[in-house]
């Protein structure tokens, strides 16, 4: 084929659930390619010389190679590409913020002059994990006698551990909910991450025979030090875990949720199965749901499918600096969300039994760029309005946990709870302990946290070996 | 993790006591922590509860509760042998207990009220073991819902019981005796440390407040994660925000909105007695 004919191909539309349905219901929004919508979406690659995809992505996978291996039916091939880089190419397929990524300098987006007709490359990683069949037997590993200690099982921990398990070294992860996952299972919700996906990939772990301990929370159930003690190494994967307030009036009225909290009892604890599930979730008719990144959107289009009948998204930027995936946004706009660009919040208002009943918000213009180039929100005096709404959702960011950072005398931590690390090791004050992901980065996304998982598993078997 | 029922005993009323096999948890407890556990593995909701007491040597713990709803009724109709779905803990800051500096400053007054007398059992016998004089108060609706009265007894120098009705130990409300312990001699009371209602809380802390003790109260809370996560069971202190599961679950109560805690406590009261109605936990 030539450059002119490939690019003279139609985007494959991803098939998805009708917007109005599937406001209402759980099931996966997008559908997946079939065999030939994705065969034919990889025909679109130009294999280009420059590779610009490669150098988007986090972790360096060799896109253009599985791509190709796609375009001639060869899915095994190309899961086996993605697998020498990539776990959890099913979880990441779905969730990159491909648009930012691999897919931003596609040569083909280029030349036809938009980012969005950019080999879909996501979606093509996805059709791999999920129809290839993993005909890779997992290897027998000499056992090298160490063991490593995972704590949390997230993606940067479910990395590291299959990093270590593979060099033949006995690995048990600590994790302190009771299903494992992380963001992956209480963040993350179904219609945009079917669980399954996420159990398949712990199952995999335990094939090579990782155990995983849930219900234990390392620095509270066991000191890091006793671990350090009974185990070679350590990795600490516990994430970004405490939900950020707005510090406003009314924060603490009855109807006021972090999405943290609000998305774990619809996802981790399935409170939408009202008939079956132990746990409430709250039923809200006119929600608010105050931020713009991808959690904003989670919380938004969850609220919708608990039976809000009117979801308000408030930001206090335009859409131009939402930070959340465009796919996200794209999805939440059509299943109804109302968008509030340039808003804030100012106080949440209650009655008098102390229930949400409204939010003061006030509209916001985007000054001129600052020193660091960015441009800051500021309210617009005299703009205030009330919105009536009988819940509201904090959904402004995740701040580190401090349940492992500040029991570990020894572990240094930046000024904001980060774990302070090595770049190229991942290994933090403490030698022995290594750290990655959401912990080290701050709240970020799972193929960075992924990243972090393999330089640190690269680490910890250098620093087994030489032991 | 699964933790194994050894125990299951009856204390009044329907307040029941359980002992679970936790030897993880066991050696690591320190009074005043709690524990979040599930009963039904794939559909059962995250409760905490506090650890009444732990046997280190033998690896168990024991969970006092009452049924108020859905969960704890799951859990009271367990039986020895039976398998909780999930235990994890210990958690929250364990309960501050010094020793007097000063002879004349040397009492401690704790207060129980219905089953948080449990929890009050645990860090009486620690204040009494740091060397302070413990002056125990139970508080409890009627006679059957007065329990551990003699382990109690034990842990303190004095003890005193009231029930609302009359129907053992003294007629009134906790804050009776208190209110006259510390007007015959604040000035020996080092602290005021309290287990219970948030209501029966806030009527003691104003009754301590004029003679500027110092009163700490252990707060109960709506939990999912308990691990500081999702700031659902957040309470005001001293206009802040904090979280029980981890910043507490012990504070000034002094500066805690107690209002404001009541209120959030009955966010889900709607949903749990539909629950409960409806028999789906059979």
């Amino acid at each position: 084929m030539t450059v002119k004919e490939r690019l003279a191909i139609e985007p494959q539309a991803m098939p998805e659930q009708d917007p109005v349905l599937r406001a209402r219901n759980m099931d996966e929004v997008a559908l997946g390619y079939t065999a030939q919508a994705a065969m034919r979406e990889a025909e679109r690659c130009l294999n280009c010389p420059a590779r610009p995809c490669v150098a988007g992505c986090p972790v360096k996978l060799r896109i253009p190679d599985f791509i190709a291996a796609v375009a001639k039916g060869d899915f095994a091939v190309a899961l086996a590409i993605i697998r020498e880089n990539s776990l959890l190419p099913a979880v990441c397929g779905r969730v990159c913020p491909q648009e930012r990524q691999c897919q931003k300098h596609c040569t083909v987006g280029r030349l036809l002059g938009d980012v969005s007709k950019a080999v879909a490359i996501g979606r093509i990683e996805r059709f791999v994990a999920d129809n290839a069949v993993d005909s890779a037997e997992i290897p027998a590993v000499a056992p090298t006698g160490r063991r490593v200690a995972v704590v949390g099982t997230g993606p940067a921990s479910i990395t590291c551990a299959a990093d270590c398990a593979r060099a033949g070294h006995e690995v048990v992860m600590f994790e302190a909910f009771h299903k494992p996952g992380g963001v992956l299972v209480y963040g993350i919700p179904e219609f945009r991450l079917p669980k399954r996906i996420v159990e398949r990939e712990i199952e995999t772990l335990e094939r090579m025979g990782v155990k995983i301990v849930t219900d234990f929370i390392v620095s509270r159930t066991r000191r890091l030090e006793d671990l350090r003690c009974e185990y070679d190494a350590v990795f600490i994967g516990s994430g970004a875990g405490t939900p950020k307030f707005m510090g406003i009036e009314g924060e603490d009225l009855v109807g006021v949720f972090s999405a943290n909290e609000y998305l774990t009892r619809a996802n981790l604890m399935k409170a939408y199965r009202e008939e079956k599930a132990a746990t409430p979730y709250w039923h809200g008719a006119k929600v608010a749901v105050l931020g713009g990144g991808n959690v904003a959107m989670d919380a938004s289009r969850m609220a919708l499918r608990l039976g809000a009948r009117e979801v308000h998204l408030i930001y206090r930027r335009s859409e131009r600096e939402m930070p959340a995936r465009a796919e996200e946004i794209q999805h939440a706009k059509e299943e109804g969300v109302i968008f509030h660009m340039l808003e804030n919040a100012s106080r949440i208002i209650g009655d008098e039994n102390g229930f949400v009943n409204a939010v003061e918000c006030h509209r916001c213009e985007l000054t001129e760029p600052d020193a660091s180039g960015r441009r800051r929100s500021v309210p617009v005096k005299g703009s205030e309005f009330i919105l009536p709404v009988d819940t509201v959702i904090v959904a402004i960011g995740s701040g580190q946990n401090p349940l492992i950072t500040s029991a570990v005398p020894g572990l240094k931590v930046d000024g904001r709870g980060r774990i302070a690390v090595d770049g190229e090791t991942m290994e933090t004050s403490l030698p022995g302990v290594f750290a990655g992901g959401d912990i080290v980065q701050g709240a970020a996304t799972v193929i960075l946290a992924m990243g972090d998982g393999r330089r640190a598993a690269a680490a910890i078997n250098s620093y087994l070996a030489g032991r | 993790m699964t933790s194994r029922i050894i125990d299951k005993r009856h204390l009044g009323g329907n307040v029941w006591r359980i002992r679970l096999a936790a030897p993880l948890i066991a050696r690591e407890r320190k009074a005043g922590q709690f524990v979040i556990l599930r009963v039904d593995p794939e559909w059962g909701e995250r409760i905490p509860l506090t650890i009444a007491d732990a046997d280190e040597k033998v690896g168990t713990i024991d969970v006092i509760f009452q049924v108020a709803g859905a969960s704890t009724e799951s859990l009271a109709r367990l039986e020895s042998g039976d398998e909780l779905a999930d235990l994890a803990g210990p958690l929250g800051r364990p309960s501050v207990v010094t020793a007097p500096d000063d002879r004349a400053k040397n009492r401690v007054i704790i207060i129980g009220g219905g089953v948080g007398v449990a929890p009050a059992h645990s860090v009486a016998q620690a204040m009494k073991a740091a060397g302070n004089r413990v002056t125990s108060i139970i508080g409890a609706r009627t006679a059957e819902l007065v329990i551990m009265e003699e382990e109690l007894r034990l842990a303190s120098d004095e003890l005193i019981v009231v029930t609302d009705d009359g129907s053992y130990g003294r007629n009134g409300l906790v804050t009776a005796p208190l209110g006259e312990l510390l007007a015959a001699d604040s000035a020996s009371v080092r602290e005021v440390v309290m287990f219970g209602p948030p209501m029966m809380m806030k009527f003691c802390a104003e009754a301590t407040r004029p003679f500027g003790v110092k009163t700490t109260a252990s707060l109960t809370a709506v939990m999912i994660d308990g691990t500081g996560m999702c700031g659902g069971c957040r309470v005001t202190v001293g206009g802040e925000t904090k979280f029980v599961c981890v910043d507490g679950p012990e504070f000034d109560a002094h500066k805690v909105d107690f209002d404001n805690l009541i209120r959030r406590l009955s966010a889900f009261s709607k949903e749990e007695y539909h629950k409960c109605r409806s028999g789906i936990f059979g």
